[in-house]
């Protein structure tokens, strides 16, 4: 009787977490998604309490405390951190995937050393390996995306680096396969698949910069959902492969979206590092950019009709979304149309911007996608480009020498005039020169992305006073 | 159409689930969460999840890409049922702790997960009037 109530709230459970992505279709409904993973959840824990000889319970509450403790203030951070807080909680869950791997080994292996067949051996391979990795590997993109002093930002490469990265995880499956094969006699290669599943995530991620993070996040993501389905076989447990499919389901989706919105594979992104390819010399003539000053650029944005703001990751680094926000409201007021046009790899994680921009208060229906953006392009008046820099880089389209070539951009060169904030003519993030800041109807704003916008809309309200 | 065919593969995968449970309904072991499936079995569930997970996510909002991130978190912070049974039994002191460890890991995930999904879709909000006056 037990048993089937015990899988009467996994059944109900794995049906909640399907709703629960099924209702983040719209934000109207998306709040009800919440509410059926937190029902699921609840479902799936009281459950498995239900089970009989679980007698530790103080160390089970003081672990469940403990997570609370943490996981309470973790969820505090500041939205421009929720990229770093993603990447931590995809290491969390490559850990315990991980270390349930590593129990039931152990577990098993000292009590019915008969029972670890090679079925379960391989999915106690495959749950550490990816747990693992994934731990490190998000690790490492945490403090990428924190920017903790001795993680290196910029893309670490060497020589051969693929080589070495391949060689080690081949070692880690020979180990593996070993294991599966022969688990009780090989037993000592346990430790050594542990290691180099850690060290192989420490040198998959090393080698990707900022600009690629959107696309490494969704891998981990899928990767962590993975590890858990991995430990559903190991356990003999469908809920925890229904909930770990749908996350690496998720996670694989979001990286595919990603991956075409940079026109790149992803054995690209993971072996090709963005900093390796050779930035074409910049040759011969000088060009020269116009400079705007935010007095100008007030007047000519309250003369439009229609204005689109394309905000990137340096709009998150000023912490500038609240500012774009006072600017909105008074364009809105003198009747100008202001959308948000948002490239699906702005920012450093997958809808990145739109959750700034929500956080500031500006409703979700001016947020416009890339696609739905581009057929109207030729009848804007005004874009003002805001720490963005490679998804509006026109280079993409024609020049096949750019690194970019055939990433799909917003064109904001098409627009009748073009503004962009910028804090320096240095080339981005990618280490590319940026034509649309030479084209003739592009006007520069030189500085700090929230003190620039704070001037035009102080230079706004100041025309609205009088 | 999309709406049917989600209906379609939910009612599937629930039968699916539902014959496994109850094909291995007299499985009396005690011993782990297991329910007596074999690898075709976890299999089956397996591909048909993933394939709903697909179905499901293609049709999420592009607005809501991070706050569906935070959420999948969670969800596969599901690891906590097997961390509770390693932790909860009783085994050698060590596996236990192992066990403790994936519990805070898991617990940390699913809290934190699940407030900051919220508090993001809270932000999520409708113009209230049409072309403002």
């Amino acid at each position: 009787m037990r048993f089937q109530l015990i899988q009467a709230a996994y059944l109900a459970s794995s049906v909640l977490f399907i709703f629960s992505l099924y209702w983040m279709n719209h934000p109207r409904t998306a709040r009800r998604g919440v509410f059926a993973g937190v029902a699921g959840m609840t479902l799936a824990i009281l459950g498995t309490l239900l089970q009989p000889g679980i007698s530790n319970w103080g160390l089970v509450g003081g672990a469940v405390a403990l997570g609370f403790l943490v996981g309470i203030p973790l969820s505090w951070v500041p939205l421009t951190a929720v990229p770093q807080r993603t990447a931590l909680s995809h290491a969390f869950g490559g850990l315990a995937a991980g270390l349930v791997g590593i129990a039931k080994y152990y577990l098993t292996l000292g009590e019915h050393p008969a029972n670890l067949t090679p079925f379960l051996m391989t999915a106690i391979v495959v749950e550490v390996i990816l747990g693992f990795l994934t731990f490190t590997g998000s690790l490492m993109a945490a403090g990428k995306l924190q920017e903790i002093r001795w993680i290196p930002q910029r893309p670490v490469t060497y020589a051969g680096q693929n080589a070495v990265n391949l060689a080690l995880l081949g070692i880690a499956v020979l180990a593996g396969i070993g294991l599966i094969l022969r688990p009780e006699e090989l037993s000592l290669l346990f430790p050594v698949v542990i290691v180099l599943s850690l060290v192989f995530g420490v040198l998959l991620v090393i080698p990707i910069g900022g600009a690629d993070m959107p696309t490494v996040i969704s891998l981990l993501n899928s990767y962590a959902g993975l590890a858990a389905v991995a430990m559903g076989f190991v356990l003999d447990n469908k809920l925890l492969v229904v909930a770990g499919a749908l996350d690496g389901s998720s996670g694989l989706i979001l990286s595919i979206i990603m991956c075409k919105a940079m026109n790149r594979s992803f054995t690209n992104v993971l072996f090709g590092a963005f900093g390796q390819v050779q930035a074409k010399a910049a040759a011969g003539e000088a060009k020269t950019a116009k400079v705007e000053t935010p007095e100008g650029a007030a007047q000519i944005l309250e003369e439009a009709q229609l204005v689109v703001i394309v905000p990137g990751y340096g709009m998150a680094v000023a912490q500038a979304q609240h500012r774009v926000r006072e600017l909105y409201d008074q364009l809105t007021k003198r009747g100008v149309d202001v959308r948000f046009a948002i490239h699906p790899v702005a920012g450093r994680m997958p809808g990145h911007m739109n959750v700034l921009l929500a956080e500031a208060d500006i409703p979700y229906d001016k947020l416009v996608e890339m696609d739905d953006m581009n057929p109207d392009m030729p009848q804007v008046d005004v874009v003002l480009v805001i720490g963005a820099n490679d998804v509006v880089n026109p280079a993409a389209r024609h020049d096949k020498a750019s690194p970019i070539y055939g990433m799909p951009i917003i064109d904001a060169d098409k627009a009748r005039m073009c503004f962009a904030i910028k804090r320096s003519m240095n080339p981005g993030f990618a280490g590319i020169e940026n034509e649309l800041y030479f084209a003739d109807h592009t006007y520069m704003l030189f500085g700090d992305a929230k003190a620039v916008v704070g001037e035009i809309v102080k230079q706004l309200s100041g025309q609205g006073g009088h | 159409m999309t709406r049917r065919v989600l209906v379609g593969a939910l009612v599937g995968a629930l039968a699916g689930v539902g014959c496994a449970a109850a094909q291995t309904a007299d499985a009396s072991h005690a011993a782990a969460v297991s329910s007596g499936s074999t690898f075709i079995d976890l299999l089956f569930v397996f591909v048909l999840a993933t394939f709903i997970g697909l179905g499901v996510v293609t049709r999420v909002s592009r607005l809501l890409h991070t706050p569906l991130m935070s959420l999948t978190n969670a969800i596969s912070a599901i690891a906590i049922v097997g961390s509770l049974v390693i932790a909860g039994q009783e085994h050698p002191t060590l596996i236990n702790i192992l066990g403790a460890v994936a519990i805070f890991a898991s617990m940390t995930n699913i809290v934190s997960g699940f407030l900051i999904t919220d508090r993001m879709l809270k932000m999520f909000k409708e113009q209230k009037e049409r072309g403002p006056k």
